[in-house]
């Protein structure tokens, strides 16, 4: 079939020619002697743009006298519209005939009407006010007995409709989906669900007719109906995993073939009802393990079906391992996705590449290792000649990028970024560009160049965001002050030597960030004048260290630099003018720099700018910096002798093993740490790794508000910045760099943090209850030391202290609270403690006696609570509690629904020679904490827990400055809610918890400046928001 | 779908349909872009291209451009068939479909645009169902049979 049209249409523009050449054959001239026909040729005669406009013009003049003229016809009228619409493609105004459109829907016949409704979907847009006047026509037309007037009424609302005017149209449309028509149930579905995306809220009580179309006998209406269901699954799937089986059972009889053969597309059953189904189903089964072991049949069945080489079977394939990836996984259907994956990646089709390409950036975060078995055809890719595919392998690329293969990465993409020419591309890449860059950036020289190279690219168009990141950066630093001034030191250099060169413009905010951070600089114009005017040989970090002291002494001695650098071989053109350059730079003029400057052209600088001139190569750069410290002028020497080395190399490497050994070391140096045993799968790589600048704790924030008044920016940061660091900021630098140093083995573990913060079972800090925190205690801790009552006051109770004490001593093993009073009067003291067993809490009440009389009929009471499940522990109730004496009873706990503070109320009745009874009431506070237990599992089974669970919060919890540290944060999670670090990583930390009896529940934070940016997930709902409660309590509270 | 484009070689549009509102100075815009970057496209390249924040899927059928814009989380491939299938319901409307059947009927290309894609959804994946929709409203339109009569030189 595609063939015979294909063929067809290639004959075509001889027709036309023909058409045009010999006036066409008789048949042909009677049905284009309409006026549209005329018009049409006239056009295709014409040979200029020119010509073309004063043919229109004249046309669209004549239009516009005939549609206003009282004697038009209908009939012309329909005619007009064809041609008005015609002008309009052409891209030429016609406006004054939309009136006209809509008065011909109005009123014309069903010919005339067809064409007028026609002419206002293509004219009008929905929100044109002219719009208004088309409601009643189709209220009417709604409401007509003719069919054909119902459809064209229904088609017409499905595709623009005035959102404030639908209440006016509504019931109409609802009653429709009862109509006997199929093809009206169908298109009212579709006007429906028109409404859903303009109006969401006006067709919420129609859902469950909904559910009705979605059960129609006919297989369109149906289909219609999946649209609905799409979006609003799409915008809350909890609340239609019910309909999950329907789903199911609907697809598997597309698949299976069950439907009319109508419905068959080049032989596969409705590809677009599977698709639609499947992109359904994907969404259900987001995190959701029941809803998905639902479809694992049918997904199975879906990938074993699609086996026609047909781009339709390929089609619904890609959604199938779109749909598998996108639920809870099973590893059996995930095998055969991967191996569908290979089929499109290795597939010749380039479309199927594409998608294949397109496939793995989706799956590339579960699944790094298919990146893996895929390196050689996506480097090939890389180099591909349509863009697409290398954008597209940019992509993914860019979603596996660590701190070792950034450089390449960011190369790549810096290549790519200097062909594009499309603006939303130049931005998207840029922004990519510069977050890599500062998260992974191995040096402060490359993270400069690269900075540089997208602020020359991409200053004009990009995202303020990235200048100001920028900026905020370079003033505030992070932890190594030593690093900070190196850093800022590396990008005045780096501008100077930008602005040096001739005849080159950079954009504007690249300007404004130079002169930003020259401003900041200016102090050290004196030593960067210096320096230039001796050779501005590159910046040695070495040296650098020394200048610590810079800016209390501002004199400074850089002899070495001064002699080596005019004695090496390399910088003979020195220029005296470069003298003056300080003066002008702190007057901050980049004209008369460059001007002043031309003769500063220094290869030194130059050479670890250009592409070519950097090296990658780690081991290289070290060994310079330790020979350059004791002979400065050899280190220069070294430099270039280890680039004409490392050059050398490459040549060889190329000499001898052609392009496929390139491809391998750029295939080594792209997928390094994409290991099947690193951890990057788990939460998403930005989650994962330490950012490399990261910025220091608010204490210095205080002059972040001046990065938009650059000016007014000095060099005080360079005295402001330097002290203040933490305590804890030094545990944290240790795991900021171990994390740096080993990103594939995140394994850092307590022995890194002091042990007591991270003991597993950490002495749990007193679990106050508040509301009796300031009632006496008859025992303070867990000595009896309290407990020596003077015989004048009380009777003793000495006999039974050893009890109490043994008692204590018995559940010491468990962590436990103390032992506060809860109610008293002359006779008895009921004192309570919690026991937080590993499996429960246990609530103990110790009643003691304190007359001299033996109480009868002691009774103690808990009084039912909705949220927990009280029972009380045999064995530890006697009715009788002798004179001076104490008894216990214990009760164990257990709460039934999660909440955050909870009351256990009770009462405790007694008789006394046998008088009257007394009873005592008392209540104990219960907190969400008492029953939260640390949940030891390992990594990967919180990854696995993580991704099933479907719960989950979000929030950023802002912290005093004692708590913004990685450490200090641990410990107050893992002591004061008892969480289960499970792992730590860079500056973000794993930890699990449950929720007795087993409700697991996990949380990923990250410290964040003086943010502490929390994720809980859980299984149950209502945990993460009570964690993230008790959270913040503890938070803010310490 | 956001919108479908067909223009000819030549960059002349042909038909244009918007299921998303957007200022006739905007259409135009996208429209030219397209059509340039579409044409500048060598024929072994890949049918898809990223456009801004979209996805635009393009074929061409002889001397006519298929063009559709849709969302990056759409089905490509899914979106190549439902070009095809237009073409085929083009084709079996017309009795082989040319473009000068589009240029000088483009109102029924529409029309039958609108019975398969309806508010940028498919509507009816059934291709008896459309043309049997498309023939209901026709049935009242002399003029297709002249239409039909005079399409004997093409085929």
């Amino acid at each position: 079939m595609s063939d015979i049209v294909e063929k067809t249409l290639t004959a075509l523009p001889g027709l036309f020619l023909q058409n045009q050449s010999v006036g066409g054959p008789a048949g042909v001239k009677t049905s284009f002697s309409s006026r549209l026909g005329g018009l049409v040729r006239g056009i295709t005669a014409l040979t200029s743009k020119h010509e073309e406009e004063k043919l229109i013009q004249q046309e669209l003049s004549n239009l516009k006298a005939t549609v206003s003229a009282p004697t038009t016809t209908l009939r012309m009228m329909r005619e007009c519209m064809v041609r008005l619409i015609y002008c309009e493609m052409l891209g030429y105004d016609a406006s004054f005939g939309y009136i006209h459109a809509i008065k011909l829907a109005q009123q014309g016949n069903l010919l005339e009407k067809r064409v007028g409704y026609l002419a206002v979907s293509l004219f009008l847009h929905e929100n044109h006010e002219l719009l208004l006047l088309l409601v009643n026509t189709v209220v009417k037309d709604l409401q007509s007995t003719n069919l054909v007037e119902v459809c064209m009424a229904l088609t017409i609302v499905s595709q623009i409709f005035p959102r404030e005017m639908i209440p006016a149209v509504l019931p109409l449309i609802e009653d429709k989906l009862q109509h006997s028509k199929e093809i009206i149930r169908r298109k009212a579905v579709l006007a429906l669900y028109k409404f859903h995306l303009i109006a969401p809220n006006q067709v919420q009580h129609i859902h469950i007719k909904f559910r009705k179309a979605l059960c129609d006998r006919d297989v369109g209406v149906m289909a219609a109906s999946l649209h609905i269901y799409f979006r609003m699954i799409k915008e809350n799937s909890s609340g239609y995993k019910d309909l999950t089986g329907s789903f199911v059972t609907i697809l598997k009889q597309v698949v299976g073939g069950k439907l009319p053969v109508d419905f068959n597309y080049h032989s596969v059953p409705a590809p677009w009802i599977q698709i639609q189904l499947l992109r359904i189903l994907g969404l259900l089964g987001k995190d959701d393990q029941r809803t998905s072991e639902l479809m694992y049949d049918v997904l199975d069945e879906s990938l074993r079906r699609a086996e026609l080489n047909h781009n339709v079977t390929y089609a619904i394939l890609f959604e199938c391992v779109h749909t598998v990836y996108s639920i809870y996984p099973k590893s059996e259907l995930l095998e055969k996705a991967a191996k569908c994956i290979g089929k499109f990646v290795l597939s010749p089709k380039i479309n199927l590449k594409y998608l294949g390409l397109k496939a793995l950036t989706y799956v590339i975060q579960q699944d790094p290792t298919l990146a893996l078995q895929h390196q050689m055809t996506i480097i090939e890719c890389l180099d591909h000649p349509d863009p697409i595919i290398k954008r597209e392998t940019l992509e993914l690329l860019y979603r596996i990028t660590n701190a070792q293969n950034i450089t390449v990465i960011v190369q790549k993409m810096l290549e790519y970024l200097h062909q594009s020419k499309e603006e939303y591309i130049i931005v998207n890449l840029v922004g990519k560009i510069a977050e890599l860059a500062e998260k992974y950036a191995p040096d402060n020289a490359w993270f400069i160049q690269t900075m540089n190279a997208v602020f020359s690219v991409g200053g004009d168009v990009m995202h303020p965001d990235i200048p100001n990141n920028f900026m905020r950066l370079l003033a505030e630093g992070f932890d190594d002050e030593t690093e900070d001034q190196q850093l800022r030191l590396y990008a005045v250099q780096s501008y100077l030597t930008l602005l040096d060169v001739e005849n080159v413009f950079y954009p504007q905010k690249f300007l404004q960030v130079m002169s930003w951070v020259d401003a900041s600089l200016s102090f050290l114009d004196g030593f960067v004048a210096e320096e230039l005017s001796q050779g501005a040989a590159p910046y040695k970090p070495h040296h650098q260290r020394q200048e610590e002291k810079l800016s209390q002494e501002k004199v400074l001695n850089f002899e070495p630099y001064g002699l080596s650098f005019s004695s090496s071989g390399f910088t003979g053109r020195q220029s005296p003018a470069g003298i003056s350059l300080g003066s002008d730079i702190s007057g901050n003029s980049a004209e008369t720099g460059m001007k002043e400057t031309n003769s500063l052209k220094l290869e030194g600088i130059k050479k670890l700018w250009g592409k070519e001139g950097y090296l990658p190569k780690k081991e290289g750069k070290t060994g310079d910096e330790t020979e350059a410290l004791p002979v400065p002028q050899e280190s220069i020497i070294m430099e270039n002798v280890d680039q004409a080395v490392t050059k050398k190399d490459q040549c060889q490497v190329l000499t001898q093993s052609k392009e496929e050994k390139e491809k391998q070391l750029l295939a080594s140096s792209l997928f390094v740490g994409l290991g099947s045993e690193s951890t990057i799968n788990l939460l998403g790589k930005a989650d994962t790794v330490s950012h490399k600048f990261r910025r220091k704790p608010k204490v210095k924030e205080t002059k972040s508000g001046e990065t938009t008044s650059a000016h007014s920016m000095t060099c005080s940061y360079f005295s402001s910045s330097s002290n203040a660091t933490y305590e804890d900021d030094y545990y944290l630098d240790a795991l900021q760099d171990r994390g740096d140093k080993e990103l594939n083995k995140f394994s850092l573990n307590s022995e890194l943090l002091d042990s007591e913060s991270l003991t597993e079972l950490p002495s749990v800090e007193k679990l106050s209850n508040c509301k009796l925190s300031s009632s006496p205690s008859l025992f303070t801790d867990n000595n009896m030391e309290g407990f020596h009552p003077s015989q004048s006051t009380a009777p003793s109770v000495a006999p039974e202290t050893s009890l109490a004490s043994s008692l204590l001593e018995e559940t010491s093993e468990h962590m436990h609270s103390e032992l506060v009073e809860v109610c008293h009067n002359e006779t008895i003291s009921v004192s309570s403690y919690k026991i937080w067993k590993d499996d429960c809490l246990f609530i103990v009440w110790s009643v003691s006696n304190k007359s001299g009389l033996e109480l009868k009929s002691a009774n103690l009471e808990i009084a039912p609570a909705e949220n927990f499940k009280i029972t009380e522990q045999p064995g530890c109730c006697l009715p009788v509690i002798e004179a001076e004496s104490i008894k216990t009873f214990q009760y164990s706990v257990q709460m039934e629904k999660p909440f955050t503070e909870g009351n256990l109320s009770g009462f405790i009745n007694y008789q006394m020679m046998d008088t009257h009874s007394v009873q005592l009431e008392f209540s104990v506070n219960l907190s969400l904490l008492d029953f939260i237990r640390p949940l030891k599992i390992s990594t990967e089974n919180f990854g696995k827990l993580w991704l099933s669970f479907a719960n989950d919060v979000k929030q950023n919890v802002k912290v005093s400055e004692s708590q913004a540290t990685l450490p200090s944060a641990l410990k107050t999670l893992q002591q004061k809610l008892r969480l289960h670090v499970v792992e730590i990583i860079g500056n973000e930390g794993l930890l699990a918890c449950q929720l007795l009896p087993s409700i697991p529940c996990l949380l990923h934070f990250r410290v964040h400046g003086d943010v502490l940016a929390l994720w809980f997930r859980s299984s149950c709902s209502a945990l993460p928001d009570y964690l993230l409660y008790q959270c913040q309590k503890v938070m803010e509270g310490s | 779908m956001q919108f479908m484009l067909l223009f000819s070689r030549q960059g002349k549009l042909r038909l244009q349909k918007w299921y998303v509102p957007l200022s006739d100075k905007e259409k135009k815009k996208i429209t030219r872009e397209l059509v340039q970057t579409v044409l500048a496209r060598k024929p072994k390249m890949c049918s898809f291209l990223e456009w801004r924040d979209l996805k635009i899927v393009y074929k061409r059928y002889a001397s006519l451009y298929f063009c559709c814009a849709i969302e990056d989380q759409d089905n490509e491939l899914i979106t190549l068939e439902i070009i095809h299938r237009y073409v085929e319901l083009l084709d079996k409307y017309f009795g082989s479909v040319c473009e000068l059947d589009i240029i000088f009927n483009f109102e029924k290309a529409y029309f039958i645009l609108d019975e398969f894609l309806l508010g940028g959804e498919v509507q009816e994946t059934s291709k008896k169902n459309v043309l049997k929709a498309i023939e209901q409203a026709d049935l009242l339109q002399e003029v297709k049979k002249v239409i039909f009569k005079n399409k004997s030189f093409v085929t």
